[in-house]
């Protein structure tokens, strides 16, 4: 093991910043980062082993006890629960005989819980050994479990038909669907991967940041900052070196648009990685995926190659001198907060995944320390098609506030989920009629997933955009069978609660408190003055260092006001208060063991 | 020469040098924020959120945000007491915090800061977390009950290779700060004084000794925390 170690370490220039790759490799050939693999990797890197530890110890997909030869992760989001989750979950432990977060004595099988892990359309779904298996049913996974008990290998375990598209091509070889619904200007195929490299180098740097800005393109992640400005700031902020970042970590449960995107489009993309580098003046561009993806690794490192092959990566691209600049992928290991922009550089440092106090902005010092740009991978598409048409153009999409198009991730009770590209400005109703959701049946409607809003049918006549309804793109159709506290709000909850990086005492304290405050509530113990209580307490997440904290109430909060009938229902109707201390209960033991029984 | 910058704290006029955080130049104002994972000389990183002030009507941290010319900052106002006054609560219920028994009481920030805002007990129910007392290092006792998890210790105290000997280990509620159990037997008496020092609260105990101080005599026995800062006299500018 010792010599393995060591090779990774020197593969990545025993560089402390490649912390990540180092600790995925060792994760992935050993099933587990041991004790002894911590000491070796502190001693190169010239690290405590704390300071390893704590990188390790943060991310889910790093265990550092082993997880089998088999290691099977099963998504237990909202959605996931929706598609029949329950019984999938309860087959695997019945035909393992283990329960979630054990291995089995043999070592063989490991069984683990996760977060979404960009399926929903697709659900239940598991990763096993870094391959996706969607749809799963109790059959498929005794299908499952009977070739892992003969020893099959993962890939051979995957039945004969695999997914649409690229799915199905040599290097990815997956059976995920792409489920493209509805293509619109920026998905659309009319494009070539070249074609507007070539238009740029004939531009100065500040036409295409302006072509950009005429757009009004905002980031497409959510939270919708101007990318022209952003450019700008990035391009005039002093530093020797930029860099470029795509956040394709695209975790919050529901969306899973960036996933097609990387499958079908990704030179699209890469090709706006380009554009955004040399309007930027960057020479490096990292595209953080995170590691539910990874089954897309060999494909797009043969779309990169490929891409250097042609000029259009590399040293003075298509001809133009000096303009150098080239792509890496960095993979996460499981942590939501890595979307957020800081804390995506942090990982890609190879650190814990914690947001940084701002300012200065990643514009000013972001990856090590030099002005970096991140972008979504959905804002860095759209670019191409910006330079490519004309900032005009793109504006002739959306509405006044929110121009051009959002590629929207949709799931839930609807019979056509998948990716649709839609112009800004679409209403609710619009989005129901288009998926194929029977309306008369439809409760409510997550937009933007947990950190956005549940809304009610009396919403629906509300519009996708920055002015009305901002979304990153997700929306989960509930139906009328769905009970919303328990199978969303408290599911969404506790996402955020394991997802907390812990550095904010109010992000990692106030989640749990209004969790138990919200079981309380369903165990119809609650009384009114608990719904003020979690009013007020949600509160006190807004100052929060990052937007996970900031928004983690949303699930309670924002059901608590377009679904107040809800919690009424299940409140006690003669108490408005409680002390929160049941005497019966703390003294139930003694009271047994001695037969006296407490007067109250 | 350093260039002066204008700014108001609860529309009193303030000056300070440019780039200097909100924290700071409040108190050469002296106006008193209250901070908790901050401390002098280490780099800040806005963990406990108490020093949370509005900073042209957004929540920002002081301990962070360098303060610029012509902003308006609101510190003493109605809603930042209150918030201020619920992170001391939860901390409270977060950990296992019993004062009477505990040697850096009177000493204790956290406890300072609740008799300032007049915590009588907190709102939130007690998690009574189940936490261990790690006393494997030959010098210091790294008492979990008591971590605020404020990350003073991770960034104050280093080896002479700069090598941490805190850290944080997991995340969400699940996070600890833990010992470096090679680096921690090679703790100098100094660094072990300074780790306890640094520490807010009585998480780093120094090893063989306890109670020096006599009740009466304890940094926070006669005057609440802050008073210093409030009872300074300002030169003005």
């Amino acid at each position: 093991m010792k010599t393995a170690v060591k090779k990774t370490i020197e593969k990545y220039g025993s560089d402390k910043y490649r912390l990540m790759d180092i600790l995925i490799d060792i994760q992935s050939e050993f099933g587990y980062i041991s004790r002894e693999a911590i000491a070796l990797i502190a001693e190169d890197l010239g690290m405590s082993e704390v300071d390893v530890e704590q990188t390790v110890s943060f991310y889910h997909f790093f265990s550092q006890k082993p997880t089998g030869k088999y290691c099977i992760y099963l998504n237990n989001s909202a959605v996931a629960n929706m598609m029949g989750r329950a019984a999938v979950a309860a087959t695997f432990e019945k035909e393992l005989g283990i329960k979630f977060g054990e291995v089995t004595p043999d070592g063989l099988v490991g069984l683990f819980e996760t977060s979404c892990i960009g399926m929903n359309d697709q659900e239940p779904a598991a990763i096993i050994n870094n391959h996706i298996f969607t749809r799963l049913t109790p059959f498929r996974v005794k299908e499952i479990v009977r070739d892992i008990k003969e020893g099959k290998d993962v890939s051979e375990m995957l039945v004969a038909d695999y997914g649409d598209g690229e799915n199905r091509s040599d290097l990815i070889r997956s059976v995920v669907s792409n489920n493209i619904r509805k293509i619109g200007p920026v998905l659309d195929r009319d494009f070539k991967a070249g074609q507007a490299i070539e238009k740029i180098i004939k531009m100065k740097p500040e036409e295409v940041i302006e072509e950009v800005k005429k757009s009004n393109i905002r980031g497409r992640g959510g939270a919708g900052f101007p990318t022209g400005l952003k450019w700008e700031f990035c391009r005039n902020a002093p530093g020797e070196r930029k860099y470029i970042f795509c956040n394709a970590d695209e975790g919050e449960p529901g969306t899973f648009k960036d996933r097609v995107i990387l499958t079908e489009r990704p030179r699209l993309l890469f090709e706006g990685m380009v554009i955004a580098g040399y309007a930027v003046g960057a020479t490096e561009g990292i595209v953080y995926i995170r590691y539910e993806y990874k089954y897309l690794q060999n494909y797009l490192e043969n779309i990169l190659q490929k891409a250097r092959e042609a000029n259009y990566l590399g040293k003075n691209i298509l001809g133009k001198k000096g303009f150098n600049f080239d792509i890496r992928i960095q993979f996460g290991a499981g942590a939501y907060v890595c979307g957020e922009e800081s804390a995506l550089i942090e990982s890609a440092e190879g650190k814990r995944g914690e947001p940084r106090d701002r300012p200065p902005f990643p514009v000013e010092k972001g990856y090590h320390d030099m002005p970096t740009v991140v972008n979504n991978v959905e804002t860095l598409c759209s670019v191409v098609k910006v330079i490519l048409k004309g900032g005009e153009w793109y504006k002739s999409f959306g509405t006044h506030e929110s121009t051009g198009t959002k590629v929207l991730s949709i799931s839930g009770d609807c019979k056509f989920p998948g990716v649709y590209e839609v112009e800004w400005g679409f209403s609710v109703n619009d989005i129901l009629d288009m998926v194929g959701a029977e309306k008369d049946d439809v409760q409510a409607v997550q937009v933007g997933g947990p950190s956005g809003a549940i809304i009610a049918p009396n919403e629906f006549t509300r519009i996708l955009g920055y002015e009305d309804l901002a979304t990153g793109g997700s929306l989960i159709i509930i139906g009328k069978n769905r009970d919303i506290l328990n199978d969303i709000v408290l599911n969404f909850t506790e996402f955020f609660i394991e997802e907390s990086c812990g550095s904010c005492s109010t992000c990692r304290i106030v989640p749990t408190l209004m969790r138990n405050k919200l079981i309380k509530i369903l165990n119809a113990r609650g009384v009114k003055q608990d719904l003020a209580d979690l009013q007020e307490w949600g509160k006190i997440l807004k100052a929060s260092r990052c937007g996970l904290g900031q928004t983690a109430a949303n699930p309670i909060l924002s059901s608590l006001k377009n679904f107040p009938h809800l919690y009424e229902e299940k409140i006690q109707k003669n108490k408005t208060y409680d002390s929160g201390f049941d005497l019966n209960a703390v003294v139930k033991e003694s009271a047994k063991a001695t037969g006296r029984v407490p007067i109250i | 020469m350093s260039q002066y910058v204008r700014f108001t704290i609860d529309k009193t006029e303030c000056m300070a040098i440019k780039g200097q955080y909100i924290v700071e130049a409040a108190k050469e104002n002296g106006i008193y924020i209250p901070t908790l994972c901050n401390y002098p000389g280490v780099k800040p990183k806005g963990g406990c959120r108490i020093c949370t002030v509005k900073v042209n009507g957004k929540l920002m941290t002081s301990c962070t945000t360098p303060v610029a010319e012509g902003m308006t900052i609101e510190n003493d106002i109605p809603d930042i007491r209150e918030l201020r006054k619920a992170i001391v609560e939860l901390l409270f219920v977060e950990g296992n915090h019993f004062c009477p028994a505990c040697e850096k009481s009177g000493n204790c920030e956290l406890q300072a800061l609740a008799y300032r805002f007049q915590v009588m007990a907190p709102r939130f129910p007690f998690q009574f977390p189940l936490r261990r007392v790690d006393a494997s290092h030959p010098k210091i006792i790294k008492e979990q009950n008591r971590c605020i998890l404020c990350k003073r210790c991770i960034r104050a105290i280093k080896d002479e290779k700069g090598r941490s000997i805190f850290a944080y280990r997991r995340r969400s509620s699940r996070v600890e700060v833990v010992v470096d159990s090679k680096l921690g037997k090679q703790l100098t008496d100094e660094l072990a004084q300074k780790a306890m020092d640094v520490c807010p609260v009585g998480s780093i105990l120094v090893k063989e000794k306890g109670y020096i101080t006599p009740i009466g005599q304890r940094k926070y026995d006669k005057m609440p925390i802050g008073s210093d800062i409030e009872n300074m006299q300002v030169n003005k500018i």
